[in-house]
């Protein structure tokens, strides 16, 4: 990521330490994971040791120091979706897609994640993709849902 | 305009009753993350061309959550002199006819879901009625919304703007009485009578735990130091539970409200909501009303014109479940990992930035307009002796009708899964109840009539939580639910106390045993050991109700335990290591559908045509991986699962 980017996202939250994830967060959201460079500049022009700045980074579920897809799949694992087969669906893309949870497809097409619990439950099993929730699923929808994203 | 006076709160909440009730059609899509899974974009889409082919003039509004999700996308319609009308599963096809035959005073049948005459407005303590006129042909059969089994229980306190307005316009939500708490709270209580009249109505906090908010707040105003901070909660992260976010995406003015009447009262000026990552709509509604009440003069530098000031900021989580216990939340907004600390001093004195800090959940938040608009004895009266008020819960899993109610505290199981939730579907039997989220338990059906409330739930091993509800029927493992807490607990314990961090991933290593076959029967004690060293040595709640979900299947289903230990079966079918697929030669129709969906080449067999009878078919048990999609691709149900 060019460091002028980086400056701009400093420079909106202000070089504190409390803004130090949201910083993450749109560094994340801009290269879809965070570059070891990105990182030690963060730490660099905001005074803080790099040792927190990679803490933060492998504490938060949200924020990834592995490259990541074009298109982020999120099967959700809630209690509610559990209970109504969301694993089945998880196997399901992980057989489709030939990856596990936490892999990229070789084509750098999709990135498969679980997460537990999107606040969806009333309409399990459900998925997110690229940030657009999908309820009702069923194993054989699978295929059809994965086709819409390129 | 900025609202500095209660003349101007009159004018602007004479604007917003226009907003709602406009004189003319008005057409509202429930455009929240339930609505919006399942195609109400789409539906608001096909609506606004309708519209614009229409000949008179419809207005198109969003709303949030009328808590039936399951009927999502919900579209209601409001003309002057009728009756308001809901639909419900509306797909984006059918929204020329629904134009369409309204504008002939006719209804779609199929789609019509209730109807109603007047709407509660439980803040002012009275209805608008809708003063009726006009019925439109074709409603003759449809329930009034209070006849509809799912909101006939119902007492909407928290969730009282939810799907009646639009969640952008800060103006509707005056109009239904928002921020008139305030004015009174600003101009007409001082802080101590405000801190008193929370005592009084008994209300506790909606984020689990319970404590009573009054007295929070009261320790928080007397605790030395001229910065204090005034925190919100939205760290939902109890899997199975979404009022939270039901109650920002459909009416953040009411969290916001409670927090700036709370500030008055404890003596801060500076706040912070903590969001949960997983809720980006939420997020983005709550950065609308912070902007409109800031532009307003709700929120601000010199609030109404009462001289008092309060910055709110909103902090985005990081997705770690952790973070909602409050030491954590507030080592999170410092910029440090969201790791709890022993609370030998409590954050009311020594807090964010070790000042005094006070917090409380969405829901408790949300109520104390509430509290402020029609006093504590109101209040009190609802509920039960120790637990008052109403609790929203989200009823969810093995049950008919899911989604968010609000029930007076002490309403019965029975009432939740039976009444509102209309039971089991398909004719399986009820199993238990989980409530509480991973610091819950499972309540079985000897328990079902007992009454709901922080007290009860806590002495039949559970808790209140935030209010998720997971039902539970025959074919739900409970060593399968066990393990999966344990997995989630496992992953989500931040790893600073040893009982918890190993406490945890040897619980779920055992269960794992159980669930594959290879239990033994000490295992059962040694989960109660476990259970007790992780409770006992944690320094937070996550680790001290980590347990909870073992220990109350244990308790109130141990011969299920004992089935998968002893006869290496499970009950419900669910754990797949003790499973075996096979097809009954005598229903099967040898029709070929398990083939193609067999994704392991398990199944052999040749396909029944006109002219030859084709073979048996059968699954090498060897090849199979017990995916289950041979038994969802059956329609004979030969496929048996053993």
């Amino acid at each position: 990521m060019e460091v002028s980017k980086i400056d701009n996202v400093i420079k909106q939250y202000g070089a504190k330490e409390s803004a130090l994830l949201a910083i993450l967060q749109d560094i994340q959201t801009e290269e879809k994971y965070l570059p070891k460079d990105a990182l030690e500049y963060v730490s660099q022009k905001m005074g803080i040791p790099l040792a927190q700045v990679f803490r933060l980074a492998t504490f938060y579920n949200a924020l990834s120091l592995k490259p990541r897809g074009r298109h982020k799949v999120d099967v959700c694992l809630g209690t509610a979706c559990h209970v109504r087969g969301g694993e089945k669906i998880l196997d399901k893309m992980e057989r489709d897609l030939g990856i596990g949870v936490g892999e990229t497809t070789k084509d750098k097409r999709f990135t498969l994640e679980s997460v537990h619990c999107v606040g969806c439950c009333s309409l399990g099993p459900v998925a997110v993709i690229d940030g657009e929730v999908f309820g009702r699923l069923a194993q054989d929808k699978v295929p059809a849902l994965l086709k819409e994203f390129k | 305009m900025k609202i500095q006076t209660k003349n101007d709160l009159e004018k602007t909440r004479e604007e917003g009753l226009k907003s709602l009730y406009p004189g003319a059609i008005k057409i509202s899509v429930g455009m929240a993350t339930c609505g919006l899974s399942t195609g109400a974009g789409k539906v608001y889409e096909a609506i606004e061309k309708e519209i614009g082919k229409a000949k008179v003039p419809i207005r198109l509004e969003r709303t949030g959550c009328i808590g039936f999700c399951q009927r999502e996308p919900v579209v209601d319609i409001l003309e002057p002199g009728k009756p308001r009308i809901f639909y419900q599963g509306v797909t984006p096809e059918r929204c020329g006819e629904l134009v369409e035959k309204w504008l002939e005073d006719r209804v779609v049948e199929d789609l019509l879901f209730c109807k109603m005459e007047k709407e509660d407005r439980i803040l002012e303590g009275g209805v608008k009625d809708y003063a009726i006129q006009k019925i439109p042909s074709g409603i003759d059969g449809t329930p009034n919304y209070h006849q509809v089994p799912f909101y006939g229980k119902q007492l909407k306190i928290a969730l009282r703007n939810c799907g009646f307005i639009n969640p952008d316009h800060v103006e509707e939500y005056i109009a239904r009485g928002g921020y008139f708490s305030l004015y009174k709270a600003l101009f007409e209580m001082k802080p101590e009578e405000i801190i008193e009249e929370v005592k009084r109505s008994g209300l506790r906090g909606r984020g689990g735990a319970g404590f009573p908010t009054g007295a929070k707040w009261e320790a928080c105003q007397k605790a030395k130091g001229d910065r204090k901070f005034i925190l919100c909660n939205a760290d939902e992260g109890d899997p199975g539970a979404y009022m939270d976010r039901s109650i920002l995406e459909g009416d953040p003015h009411s969290v916001i409200e409670g927090m700036i009447i709370g500030a008055y009262a404890i003596g801060a000026h500076e706040g912070f909501i903590y969001v949960r990552d997983e809720y980006p709509l939420a997020i983005q509604k709550l950065k609308i009303a912070i902007g409109q009440a800031e532009e307003a003069g709700l929120l601000g530098g010199n609030i109404l014109g009462s001289g008092f000031s309060l910055k709110i900021n909103l902090f985005r989580g990081g997705g770690a479940f952790v973070c909602g216990e409050s030491t954590a939340l507030m080592a999170s907004i410092e910029g440090k990992v969201g790791e709890p600390r022993a609370k030998h001093i409590h954050t009311t004195e020594s807090g964010l930035w070790d000042k005094p800090s006070n917090l409380n959940n969405v829901e408790t938040w949300n109520n104390i307009p509430i509290v402020v608009s029609r006093g504590a004895e109101w209040y009190s009266k609802i509920g039960t002796t120790g637990s008052k008020g109403t609790k929203v819960f989200s009823i969810v899993g093995k049950v008919k009708n899911t989604g968010l109610i609000e029930v007076p505290m002490g309403a019965t199981l029975r009432e939740i899964v039976y009444d509102i939730g209309g039971g089991i579907p398909d004719g399986k039997k009820f199993k238990a109840v989980q409530t509480g989220g991973p610091s819950g338990g499972c309540i079985p059906e000897s328990l079902i009539d007992m009454p709901v409330d922080y007290d009860q739930l806590t002495e039949v091993g559970s808790m209140m939580g935030s209010g998720g509800m997971i039902v539970m029927d025959e074919s739900t493992c409970m060593v399968d639910v066990a393990k999966y807490f344990m997995n989630f607990l496992k992953s989500e314990s931040c790893g600073k106390c040893t009982s918890c961090r190993e406490g945890t991933k040897r619980m779920h290593e055992i269960l794992t045993e159980i669930a594959e076959g290879r239990g033994t029967t000490d295992h059962i004690e040694l989960l109660k050991e476990l259970g007790w060293v992780t409770a006992e040595a944690s320094l937070c709640q996550l680790g001290a109700t980590a347990p909870n979900p073992v220990l109350s299947t244990i308790r109130y289903f141990q011969d299920e335990y004992e089935e998968h230990i002893i006869n290496k079966r499970c009950p419900a079918k669910v754990c797949r290591a003790l499973l075996r697929y096979q097809i009954l030669s005598d229903v099967c129709k040898r029709c070929g559908k398990c083939i193609k969906a067999c994704p392991a080449e398990a199944i052999t067999g040749k396909k029944k045509t006109k002219k030859e009878p084709g073979e048996a078919f059968k699954i090498d048990v060897e090849k199979c991986i017990k995916c289950g999609m041979c038994f969802e691709a059956c329609k004979f149900e030969a496929i048996e699962v053993e």
